[in-house]
C-alpha cells in the first residue's frame, strides 16, 4: 500500500523520467456473447512512461474503456501481455496503485463529500485523524472546500466529479485512470474542469491516462494521444503532443494546436473509413 | 368595531375550501362515510333479530323502537360504531390493567410478543438475506423453501408449532413470537435480497478498485444501499407479526393477549367485545407502522435524503 506522501510533493514526477507504468504488448479480448464473439480489442501495443498524459481518442464502441478497464483489472484479457508498474494488473489493483474515476461519478448518496474522498481510506484502514486531514486536502485541491459537510445531491454534476477525483487522488496513487469523466457535463463546465486537471496534473505530478471522444480536449490536456477505431478495437496512431506544459484554454487557437488536432481528426478518419 | 368585524365574513366566505385545502376535509369526509355506511349495515344486519325478539316478547314494538333496538343491543351481529367505542373506553380507560377485563393487558401481552417475534424475523430476514446475496447457489436452493413456507396456512403450523416448543419445554412469550417471525422474516428477506443487489456496476466497481473486502463492500456499500428497502419491508413485516402473534393465540387456548380476547368473545357471542378487540389489533399495527415510519423517516435524514 502506497499511502506515503502527499499532493504537491511530486515535482519530481513533473517530467517523464522514462520508467515504463503501462507495457502492454498483443493484447487482445474477446467477449463471448450470445450473438458470438465481439472483439473488443485486438493486439494493442503501448507503453507509457511515468508523468505523462495520456489521452484515449476514438469513436463509441472502439475499445478505449475497455482498455482502461483491462489496465484496472475490471476486465481480464484474453491474450498478450501487460504489466502495470511492473506487475499484472491483479498485483497492481491489490497494491493500490491506481485510482479510478469513472464516467459519473458515482458517489455513495448517503455519504457526505468528505466521506465519499475518505472511503478508500477508510477500506485502506488509515487513521481517523489522517482520514479526515487527507479528505480536507484533496477537497481544497479541487476547490471544493467549504461543502465537506454537504451530500451529493446538493452539488453540481462538476462538483460531483470533482469530489469524485479527489477521491481517487487521496491515497496517493501513481497513476490515475480516467474514463470519460467530463463527458456529461456542458462545454463551459468542461472546458473549466480541463483547465483544472492540467494545474492539478503539473501540481501532482501523476501518471494521468484519460478516455475521451473529444479532440480539442485530448489535444488540450495530453502529452500523448492514443488514437483508437472500432471493430475491432485497435490502436491507430499515437500522437505526441509536445506544446507546452503550462497551457491555458487560448492555446487552442495556436497553429501548433490545431495542427495536432488535424493529425488527430485525420487519424479518427482513417479508422472509420472501412465503414463506408 | 366595524373594522374589527370585516375579516370575519371573509374567513368564513370560503371555509369549505379551506377544509378540503388541506389533508384534514378528505380524510373527515372518509370517516364519515364509512362510519354512515357502518351503522346503515347495523341496522340491517340486527334489524331481523330484533323485531324477532319483540314479536317473541309479544311486545307490540314501533319503528322507533326496533330502530333504537339494533344500534343498542347486548349481543348484535354487528355492533354500531359507539358500542364499540364504548366497549373500548370501557376495558380501555376505565378497566385498571391489572384486571383480566383490561383491553390494555391484552394488548401489551400481545405487543410484547409481536415486538420479540418482529426482533427474531427481522435479523432472520437480513441474515437470510446477506447470505443469499452471497452465496449464490442459496439463490437457487434456498429460495423455494423460503417462498413455499409462506404458502403454508399460518393457522395449520401455528399449533404444531406450540405443540413441538412446549414438548421440549419452551413455553410463554417465545412460541408465539417464533410464529410471528415465521410470517415476518419473509418481506424482509425479499426486500433485503433486492436492496442488498441494488448498487449499480459503478458503486461496485469503484469497490474493486479499491480491493475492498467482501465484507467493507457489505458494510460500506451494499448495507447503506439496502435501507430504504429494508423499512419499506419492515412496514409490511411488523404489521404481519401483529398478525402472526394475535394467530398464534387462537389455536393455543392463550390466557391472554388479543386474540384470547377474540376468541372468548366468540365463545360467548360477545360481538361487541370482539370488536373491540379487533379495533385494539387494528390501531396497535397502525401505530407499529407509524413508529417505522418515523424511524424510517429519521435515519433516512441521517443517512441524506432530499428533504
Amino acid at each position: 500500500m502506497r499511502i506515503e506522501g502527499s499532493a504537491g510533493t511530486g515535482g519530481m514526477a513533473a517530467t517523464s523520467n522514462g520508467v515504463q507504468v503501462i507495457d502492454i504488448a498483443g493484447l487482445t479480448l474477446t467477449f463471448d456473447t450470445a450473438d458470438g464473439p465481439v472483439y473488443a480489442l485486438s493486439n494493442v501495443d503501448l507503453t507509457i512512461s511515468e508523468g505523462e498524459f495520456v489521452s484515449f481518442i476514438g469513436p463509441s464502441g472502439c475499445g478505449k474503456t475497455t482498455l482502461l478497464r483491462v489496465i484496472a483489472d475490471l476486465e481480464r484479457p484474453t491474450g498478450g501481455h501487460i504489466r502495470v508498474n511492473g506487475v499484472s494488473p491483479e498485483e497492481a489493483r491489490l497494491r493500490r496503485d491506481y485510482g479510478y474515476v469513472f464516467q459519473s461519478p458515482a458517489l455513495y448518496p448517503w455519504r457526505t463529500i468528505e466521506k465519499n474522498v475518505m472511503l478508500p481510506l477508510e477500506i485502506f484502514g488509515l487513521p481517523k485523524a489522517e482520514r479526515r486531514e487527507r479528505a480536507r486536502t484533496f477537497l481544497e485541491l479541487v476547490n471544493l472546500k467549504g461543502f465537506e459537510r454537504k451530500f451529493p445531491w446538493q452539488l453540481s454534476g462538476g462538483m460531483q466529479q470533482r469530489a469524485s477525483i479527489a477521491r481517487a487522488l487521496s491515497f496517493d496513487p501513481r497513476l490515475l485512470l480516467m474514463d470519460e469523466p467530463f463527458g456529461a457535463l456542458d462545454e463551459i463546465v468542461r472546458d473549466h474542469l480541463n483547465e483544472q486537471l492540467l494545474r492539478l496534473w503539473g501540481k501532482t505530478g501523476k501518471t494521468v491516462l484519460f478516455v475521451t471522444h473529444s479532440i480539442p480536449e485530448a489535444v488540450f490536456l495530453s502529452t500523448k494521444i492514443v488514437v483508437m477505431s472500432p471493430r475491432p478495437g485497435r490502436i491507430i496512431d499515437v500522437i505526441d503532443c509536445d506544446l507546452p506544459r503550462e497551457r491555458t484554454l487560448d492555446i487552442r487557437e495556436t497553429p501548433a494546436f490545431l495542427a495536432i488536432a488535424h493529425r488527430v481528426r485525420d487519424g479518427l478518419r482513417a479508422g472509420h473509413s472501412y465503414e463506408d | 368595531m366595524t373594522a374589527e368585524a370585516l375579516p370575519a365574513p371573509r374567513a368564513a366566505a370560503r371555509p369549505l375550501s379551506r377544509i378540503f385545502a388541506g389533508a384534514a376535509g378528505p380524510v373527515a369526509v372518509v370517516v364519515l362515510a364509512l362510519l354512515a355506511v357502518w351503522y346503515v349495515a347495523a341496522v340491517l344486519a340486527n334489524w331481523s333479530l330484533v323485531a324477532e325478539a319483540f314479536a317473541r316478547g309479544g311486545i307490540p314494538a314501533t319503528f322507533g323502537d326496533v330502530l333504537a333496538g339494533t344500534l343498542g343491543g347486548e349481543r348484535p351481529v354487528l355492533p354500531a360504531p359507539h358500542q364499540i367505542l364504548a366497549e373500548l373506553w370501557k376495558t380501555v380507560v376505565d378497566t385498571p390493567v391489572t384486571s383480566r377485563r383490561s383491553l390494555v393487558l391484552h394488548g401489551w401481552v400481545t405487543l410484547s410478543s409481536t415486538l420479540l417475534g418482529f426482533a427474531i424475523g427481522a435479523l432472520t430476514g437480513i441474515v437470510l438475506a446477506v447470505a443469499i446475496v452471497h452465496l449464490r447457489m442459496l439463490e437457487k436452493s434456498l429460495m423455494p423453501w423460503i417462498i413455499s413456507s409462506q404458502t403454508v396456512p399460518i393457522l395449520a403450523i401455528a399449533p404444531i408449532i406450540i405443540v413441538v416448543l412446549g414438548s421440549i419445554g419452551i413455553r410463554g412469550v417465545l412460541p408465539k413470537s417464533i410464529i410471528s417471525a415465521y410470517l415476518c422474516f419473509f418481506p424482509v428477506t425479499i426486500g433485503m435480497v433486492k436492496g442488498l443487489t441494488s448498487p449499480d456496476v459503478l458503486q461496485r466497481d469503484l469497490m474493486r478498485t479499491y480491493s475492498a473486502s467482501v465484507a467493507d463492500t457489505l458494510w460500506k456499500l451494499r448495507l447503506p444501499a439496502s435501507v430504504p428497502y429494508l423499512f419499506a419491508s419492515l412496514k409490511v413485516a411488523v404489521a404481519i407479526s401483529l398478525v402472526g402473534a394475535i394467530v398464534a393465540e387462537l389455536p393455543t387456548g392463550a390466557q391472554a393477549g388479543l386474540g384470547a380476547r377474540l376468541l372468548a368473545g366468540s365463545y360467548y357471542g360477545q360481538t361487541i367485545q370482539i370488536w373491540a378487540a379487533l379495533f385494539a389489533a387494528a390501531i396497535l399495527a397502525a401505530a407499529l407502522v407509524a413508529v417505522v415510519g418515523m424511524v424510517e423517516r429519521l435515519v433516512l435524514r441521517a443517512m441524506g435524503a432530499r428533504r
